[in-house]
């Protein structure tokens, strides 16, 4: 009995989160449809999650482009494939690497910063103020935090998309000697729309699901200092793995 | 001879309150009624579940069981929005001062006059100097929380919970942690608020000297309940052992039950 006992709170600790993510996303969704709309606070999540989070986006696009074209060529010229190289690196940067990469950073920065911040509200018992002061917080920390992922994220993979393409060039043309004009024509000869189209619609689930665990750890946030810590790494675990997750039931509807 | 009149609903009235967390039984059926323009002080030892109480007031815990009446109007009957309706009656300052980091003093108390009024920004600014002028904080707008003094920033907050004009005040613990003479400074700042707004007005504390000037009736919380509720005076004076033990800060009582409450915690 003893043996079971730990895999029951498991599973009793895994509904209890999925279901106050759930209530927590109800009433977010009421405050999104109730006065007043805080224009000013989404400016500022927009900037804080996606201007001040650019640098590490790109960064982390150009070298997963350059990465993947030296790694396809390694493997593409045993069989003297290396004519596709620019095919698989703008395949796999729209539809997979650049929404995975981009929310997993974007995690990393905002999520955690999130929880953090929401987190030492609670232990300061701002957000009781906010209560006492007649404000709902969830619609006022939740709605702008959620809103600036879902817009946002899907931003930087566009970004990403293109930096990420850009590097597999730069090392394909300038590092292993590929023509430019054939690269660049196998990069976009086998792209749909749809490659593009994939990738965004991922990118916009990641920015809701990395945003609002986020938010949610930050607010059931107890004991003090300590909980804050534990909400902002229990932020980045259960955002990455959300993100990991969904992108294989999402890639096996979206194909 | 005339019908009497029905008697108007207190402002606050607790019955049966209860609330526990986990195994500790912090309220056990307690009840307390706060009549319209009185100013009640709750007293009670630390971790007994004063804060526990206040925050019931304004609905910020909500009981096990139990009802918390404000003027006759349950309030975890009322609907979300009503809630937040009767809570813009209410103005509470928090222990720490629990203000917004992230905005300066003026913001901190324009926050809800932008929420809940339609005021004009000239306004706004106007109320807000009035209020820190109320708690003896002038000019100090553009002060980051960060910038002040423990005993500041508890005005801040006390500037905060009367932008609204509210009726009732709630005070948490205004001057735990001070120097006396801070908590001198501050208790005189609550005497203005009351004699200038004259609100119904809950305080929570366990300084004798602060509820002693600040009362109309004292009420010491223990075990879960109300266990005395009289005048200052009466209840300096009263034999009943647990409050002398109190007054007199004589923990002996504790001592021979090998601290139960301490262990508690």
């Amino acid at each position: 009995m003893r043996l079971l006992e730990p895999v029951g709170k498991l599973a009793l600790d895994a509904l209890e989160f999925h279901g106050r993510c759930i209530s927590l996303l109800g009433l977010t969704v009421r405050g999104l449809f109730r006065k007043p709309f805080d224009g000013r606070a989404l400016a500022t999540q927009v900037v804080r999650v996606g201007v001040d989070g650019l640098p590490v986006v790109l960064l982390t696009a150009v070298f997963t482009g350059a990465v993947l074209a030296l790694q396809t060529y390694v493997g593409f010229k045993r069989f003297h494939a290396e004519a596709w190289v620019g095919s698989v690196v703008a395949l796999s940067m729209l539809r997979e690497l650049a929404p995975v990469l981009t929310g997993l950073m974007v995690t990393g920065r905002s999520g955690s910063a999130m929880a953090a911040e929401i987190g030492s509200m609670r232990v300061t018992e701002q957000i009781d103020a906010l209560v006492s002061l007649a404000t709902d917080p969830v619609q006022y920390l939740f709605v702008p935090r959620i809103l600036a992922g879902i817009i946002v994220v899907p931003m930087l993979v566009v970004l990403a998309n293109a930096v990420g393409i850009l590097g597999g060039y730069l090392v394909a043309v300038r590092l292993l000697g590929a023509n430019p004009v054939v690269y660049v024509q196998n990069t976009f000869q086998y792209l749909t729309m749809n490659d593009l189209w994939s990738g965004l619609v991922k990118a916009g689930v990641f920015g809701f699901l990395l945003t609002l665990i986020g938010c949610q750890q930050g607010f059931d946030t107890t004991n003090g200092a300590e909980g804050v810590g534990r909400s902002t790494t229990a932020a980045v675990v259960l955002g990455s793995l959300a993100i990991l997750v969904s992108d294989f039931f999402l890639t096996k509807v979206l194909f | 001879m005339a019908e009497p009149v029905p008697e108007a609903p207190p402002e606050i009235r607790l019955t049966g309150l209860s609330k526990r967390f986990g195994q500790k039984v912090v309220l056990d059926g307690l009840d307390l009624e706060v009549g319209k323009g009185e100013s009640v002080v709750i007293l009670g030892k630390s971790g007994v579940g004063k804060s526990v109480l206040l925050k019931h007031l304004i609905g910020l815990l909500e009981p096990d069981s139990g009802t918390v009446e404000i003027e006759g109007e349950s309030l975890w009957g009322a609907s979300r929005s009503r809630r937040d309706e009767i809570r813009r009656r209410f103005g509470m300052s928090f222990q720490e001062g629990a203000l917004f980091d992230s905005m300066s003093v003026g913001e901190n108390i324009a926050f809800p006059l932008k929420r809940h009024t339609r005021m004009t920004p000239a306004e706004v600014r106007a109320r807000v100097a009035e209020c820190l002028a109320l708690v003896k904080l002038h000019g100090m707008e553009a002060r980051r929380p960060s910038e002040l003094s423990g005993g500041m920033r508890r005005r801040v907050g006390f500037a905060r919970a009367i932008a609204l004009k509210p009726e009732v005040l709630l005070f948490d613990e205004p001057t735990t942690g001070l120097d006396p003479i801070t908590t001198d400074v501050l208790a005189r700042v609550m005497i203005d608020l009351r004699d200038e707004m004259s609100p119904t007005m809950v305080t929570i504390t366990h300084d004798l000297k602060v509820a002693f000037a600040l009362a109309e009736r004292v009420a010491l919380l223990d075990r879960g309940k109300i266990l005395v509720d009289l005048p200052p005076r009466e209840f300096e004076a009263s034999s009943d052992p647990r409050v002398r033990a109190f007054v007199q800060g004589d923990g002996s009582a504790d001592e021979e039950s090998g601290f139960p409450e301490e262990a508690a915690v």
